[in-house]
């Protein structure tokens, strides 16, 4: 008897937990099949939807700026504390590598913004289809790079 | 028994909406953070003081660090549950990114209540 597969692809493009996008899901009825199973493990051909990269930036700038309050509460604190420790707060951030730092917050911080935002408006069931989900998801990449840049001319 | 368990609202969908709740506010404040900069040429002490110092910028500072305290503590529980499968690894990290949300809460609350 021939086994019966049932082969069913479920894309979840736009959804947002975990990162698995696409799964690919096999139903067998009849017999464990082995054979004709697609592997494509050549990592130069695969790569990530638009909406899955979008979904994981959102999540590293978000650990991100949790670590970084450690240190933005201690300047938050210290720049508040008096006249000593804002100019402290003021000296340290000339250095390069604390406004390093700060520009990589900032960045953190407008990705996750821009892409939250993005994912505000589709709660209200827009850009949920493929082609406007990968261009939504491209955009909001794009306009946070250029926020990233227009940060780090601001800060030098 | 518990077979669900909750993060930091009661439900999923209590989840859900205080995320996005608390994110709504935090960009207010975001955008509030942008102008302040943008329109102040020279931060110094005094106008940095002077900011703070208004009890509708204490209010609204601690508002927004509220938000930090829910949208982190969800934001990690729905990293850590994807990414970390032991149980006890992963309690012991949701346990130390609560703990330092609840003293960066604690902290804004003592240092806007001085300035």
């Amino acid at each position: 008897m021939v086994d019966i597969l049932t082969y069913v692809e479920v894309a979840l493009i736009n959804s947002a937990p975990g990162i698995l996008y696409i799964s690919w899901c096999f139903i067998e009825r009849q017999s464990i099949v082995k054979k004709e199973r697609p592997v494509n493990l050549d990592l130069s051909t695969i790569q990530f939807p638009a909406a899955a990269k979008a979904s994981i930036l959102h999540r590293i700038s978000g650990v991100v700026m949790l670590v970084s309050l450690a240190f933005l509460i201690w300047a938050f604190a210290t720049s508040l504390s008096g006249p000593e420790g804002f100019a402290q707060v003021e000296s340290i951030m000339t250095s390069f590598i604390a406004k390093f730092i700060g520009w990589g917050i900032l960045t953190a911080l407008g990705f996750h913004l821009i892409i939250g935002i993005r994912h505000l408006i589709m709660d209200m069931g827009f850009w949920e289809e493929l082609d406007s989900g990968r261009t939504s998801a491209t955009a909001s990449i794009v306009i946070s790079i250029i926020v990233s840049v227009l940060v780090g001319v601001w800060l030098w | 028994m518990v077979r669900e368990a909750g993060t930091f609202g009661r439900s999923g969908p209590h989840d859900f909406i205080l995320l996005r709740a608390s994110a709504v506010v935090m960009l207010l404040y975001v955008l509030f953070m942008v102008g302040f900069f943008a329109s102040t040429a020279d931060v110094t002490y005094a106008n940095w003081t002077g900011l703070f110092s208004n009890l509708w910028m204490k209010v609204f500072t601690l508002l927004a660090l509220t938000g930090v305290l829910v949208h982190g503590w969800i934001g990690i529980w729905q990293v850590l549950t994807d990414y970390v499968k032991a149980s006890g690894v992963r309690a012991f990290i949701q346990f130390v990114f609560s703990v330092g949300l609840i003293i960066v809460w604690l902290t804004g609350l003592f240092v806007l209540w001085g300035v």
